[in-house]
């Protein structure tokens, strides 16, 4: 079994659920930038939900089927169609050989999750299947896919067609989006008022967003506590003694331009972090467009905590539902 | 006279020139071939051109030079 890709879309790749234990080394998680959407995809054509499926964002690609295969696509709402007739998402479809799966526009949402029963079968790269471009690990020959490739794929059932995730299951940011944050450990850099401005402020999604990180616009600068810059810090008073950057943490260099560092981010450096979005939150910034309009929501540790639990109990209740 | 839409295939900010000194990819009124550019989208750190996609006289656009745009948004319009 075999998927030959006849267009790429404009950047698609493998991925999975990532590669964790390996940030230490510079070496992000990887991995799908919407984990519950890539799981739910798996569980419905039947596969572990940590088997590697495909990540399109804003356009789809065009893949044709050389044996029959059952097919999910989750995440952004962007109808797909086999031979043109149009399929509806969240659901288990069967496509039948020599039939070419293709997508109509996108609607709402950022990314899609490509699910094929038996899983894309490239090799794994310490531990997973997922795509890191930059380093050329994993995935397809450790890049997005191009026409003319073709793609291995695993042994799978066509027992689960017509599956389907309930509306009430699926998850969408809201408009505008609400992202939560705990403030970190150099909350004290900035100003008392840049802190009450940073979430107050109506912040837009950048075209510079991608699997690394995402970049927002349109707020207030952020005023930094004067000080005598540390050894070791940049001359900038967004500048720290190189640190660890955690997954989901939020950098404003030169106090403009929030960035939240995602799947592929860069482990370290030297730019003051002014929190992290909660573990919870991460899944809906893999759906947001450019210029969609954004809040950040200072939450506690203990509504953080709490919210992870919440989502722990989101992914048992599909489970539930799929297996 | 039948009107066929060119819509964006994604969400960004639209141009209707290569570089801010260029000439625009087509001016109003212009015809346009398929295979012709009609602008570019900046999303990603890239610049994607927008093929027209059809073929068609007389080009209105309706998106403004460096103006957000959705996926499936209709930046211009031709006559078949």
């Amino acid at each position: 079994m075999a998927i030959k890709v006849l267009h790429h879309g404009l950047a698609t790749t493998v991925q999975d659920l990532g590669r964790p234990g390996y940030f230490h080394l510079g070496i992000p998680v990887g991995g799908a930038m919407d984990r519950f959407a890539m799981r739910a995809a798996n569980l419905l054509v039947g596969n572990d939900e940590g088997a590697a499926g495909l990540e399109a964002v804003f356009i789809g690609p065009k893949l044709e089927f050389t044996e029959d295969a059952l097919v999910a696509v989750t995440g952004a709402d962007m109808p797909a169609k086999v031979d043109g007739v149009p399929q509806p998402g969240w659901t288990a479809f069967k496509v039948k050989s020599g039939q070419t799966l293709t997508f109509d526009f996108l609607k709402s949402g950022a990314r899609i999750c490509i699910a094929v029963s038996g899983g894309i079968d490239v090799p794994e790269a310490l531990g997973s299947r997922s795509t890191y471009p930059i380093g050329a690990l994993g995935g397809y020959k450790g890049r997005p896919l191009a026409a003319g490739d073709v793609l291995p794929v695993g042994k799978g059932s066509l027992a689960s067609e017509g599956k389907t995730v309930d509306e009430d299951l699926r998850r969408k940011p809201d408009m505008p989006a609400e992202l939560r944050v705990l403030p970190g450990l150099y909350w004290h850099r900035v100003t008392e008022e840049s802190q009450e401005n940073f979430f107050a402020d109506e912040w837009k999604v950048a075209n510079e967003a991608d699997r690394m990180g995402y970049r927002f616009k349109g707020g207030r600068t952020l005023d930094f506590v004067d000080r005598e810059q540390p050894f070791g810090a940049g001359s900038d008073p967004s500048n720290i003694v190189d640190s660890c950057y955690p997954y989901g943490s939020i950098q404003v260099p030169g106090g403009t331009e929030p960035i939240i560092l995602h799947r592929d981010a860069v482990s370290g450096g030297g730019y003051f972090m002014v929190g992290t979005v909660i573990s919870a939150d991460m899944d809906l910034i893999g759906q947001l467009q450019p210029h969609t309009p954004t809040r950040f929501v200072k939450v506690t540790m203990e509504a953080a905590l709490a919210a992870r639990e919440e989502r722990r109990a989101g992914l048992a209740r599909l489970r539930e539902a799929l297996t | 006279m039948s009107k066929i839409e060119i819509r964006s295939p994604l969400p960004g900010t639209f141009y209707r020139s290569s570089a801010p000194d260029a000439p625009p990819f087509k001016a109003e009124g212009d015809s346009v071939a398929s295979g012709d550019a009609i602008g570019l989208i900046e999303v990603m750190k890239t610049f994607q051109e927008v093929p027209a996609g059809v073929e068609g006289r007389n080009i209105t656009f309706l998106v403004e030079n460096e103006e957000p745009i959705m996926a499936g948004q209709v930046i211009a319009e031709v006559e078949a």
